[in-house]
């Protein structure tokens, strides 16, 4: 057998076009999932908050759950084991979303916690003398200032999802890595394949770290 | 200091522990419409736990606490009397509390049209008066981390006065500022008490208590100790702790 140690890049750069139809794929389930579990991670971040025992011992709970398990257990058991409770199969690019989704929102839970906590007692306390209701004083001074503070460690989720996703693999949804797996299985270029699917990654997180950079400075421009 | 106009605040035997602490104990008190009150004490004698419970900030176990024909009950069990006292009281704080996220104008404005239902350019039009009567007319544009500390306060004044408030309440609004502002939040401060503002003060400017307090309530522990008028409790202390309390601060 002819073992070549060179670097052919002729072949990575072939490998191109098989890749590039996977990257829709790893923004829909990152982008999707976040969404979601952003939108998870608000509802348990402030039922955390809550002054109400229980809800806070749920929320405790979800976040351990989710935060404590491997999310690769976490898709296998949405993909292969869920459909044996419901009554039908889950498509893959669903089960990798809600995968992404329950596990952010356990992580971005805590980030909602630590923002909307970092905020000054007394900036609650000059809302409330002023007459604002305690809704209004969280809408109008709390939440604002919190989202400010909450964007770095939220990019820093994002980016760490966007990673994972590449786990979905194991559940034959055609994401990146997927891809790569595919083209490799008839080219045996694994090497240059598997350089380039990861310089796709770098491109998208690398993308999303400068976007956020640029948010954050023109954010803190005007305070 | 007698009129027989009926108490803006009233206060019956009100008590407050925090846990085995006796913050507040067994206080009585009483002011006036139009009534300028200093309140000083040691750190930690309970002297801004007490205006705090005034709108709230602070909940009291037991006692009858009303303002304004609003009775707040203990334990903070009177939502609706404390919103109501809320929009009528107004409160400057030792560290400020202006909204960082917010202009100088918004932070006024907020208030007046979340809470009254202004319409902006009206609650705009109110802001800019104001700040122009607190000398700060020409930085409503600004955010707060662009002001001087005396600059900050005299905001934190204008948003409080936004509400139009019956009543105000300042908790140490110089401790926080560099010596060299201090002069201008006590002259805009002097300036309301001349217009007729019925304002509870909590402060370590004793000059200014003097000038300015139709009444010095004296707090030691929890309690007051003692109370009059600004000459007879300076000048004439009768109680020992009093005399040793003045004696500490006005050394210096």
């Amino acid at each position: 057998m002819d073992v070549n140690f060179q670097f052919d890049w002729s072949a990575a750069l072939a490998s191109i076009p098989h890749l590039l139809p996977g990257i829709p794929w790893t923004l829909a389930i990152s982008f999707g999932g976040l969404a979601i579990g952003f939108i998870i991670g608000i509802f348990f971040g402030l039922l955390r908050l809550s002054p109400v025992a229980w809800m806070r011992w749920l929320a405790s709970v979800y976040i351990e759950v989710f935060r404590g398990t491997p999310i690769l257990v976490q898709v296998l058991f949405i993909f292969y084991g869920l459909p044996q409770l419901l009554d039908g199969p889950i498509n893959a690019l669903t089960a990798g979303i809600a995968a992404i989704a329950v596990n952010s929102g356990a992580y971005i839970s805590e980030i909602v916690r630590g923002g909307v906590q970092s905020i000054e007692r007394g900036q609650r306390e000059a809302s409330l003398s002023l007459g604002l209701s305690r809704a209004q004083a969280f809408r109008y001074v709390i939440w604002p200032q919190a989202l400010r503070r909450m964007v770095p460690p939220l990019g820093n989720q994002a980016i760490i999802s966007i990673k994972d996703t590449s786990l979905f693999s194991v559940i034959g949804v055609g994401e990146l890595v997927r891809q790569g797996q595919i083209y490799i299985a008839t080219t045996f270029t694994a090497l240059e394949v598997y350089f380039v699917v990861a310089l796709m990654y770098l491109a998208i997180t690398w993308t999303l770290s400068l976007l956020l950079r640029y948010f954050e400075r023109s954010n803190l421009a005007d305070q | 200091m007698t009129t027989n106009k009926p108490p803006i605040v009233r206060m019956q035997k009100l008590h407050k522990h925090f846990g085995s602490l006796h913050v507040l104990n067994d206080i009585d008190l009483e002011i006036t419409p139009g009534e300028v009150v200093v309140i000083i004490g040691a750190s930690g004698s309970g002297k801004s736990t007490l205006i705090r419970c005034i709108n709230g900030l602070e909940e009291f176990q037991s006692g009858l606490l009303e303002v304004d024909g609003n009775l707040l009950k203990p334990m903070g069990k009177s939502t609706k009397a404390l919103q109501t006292i809320r929009t009528e009281v107004g409160m400057v704080f030792q560290q400020f509390n202006l909204f960082p996220h917010l202009s100088v104008i918004d932070n006024v404005t907020l208030a007046p049209i979340k809470v009254r239902g202004q319409r902006r350019d009206q609650a705009i039009e109110t802001a800019k008066r104001l700040l122009a009567r607190v000398g700060i007319a020409d930085q409503a544009n600004k955010y707060p981390s662009q002001l001087s500390g005396g600059q900050q306060q005299r905001v934190a004044l204008a948003r409080a006065l936004a509400m139009e408030p019956r009543l105000m309440l300042f908790d140490e609004p110089t401790s926080a500022l560099d010596p060299e502002m201090i002069g201008e939040v006590l002259d805009a401060m002097r300036e309301l008490a001349k217009e007729g503002m019925t304002m509870v003060i909590v402060t370590h400017e004793m000059g200014f208590a003097r000038e300015v307090a139709d009444r010095v309530i004296f707090i030691h522990k929890g309690e007051i100790a003692e109370q009059g008028a600004p000459e007879q409790l300076f000048d004439a202390p009768q109680h020992e702790r009093t005399q040793a309390f003045l004696a500490r601060v006005l050394k210096h």
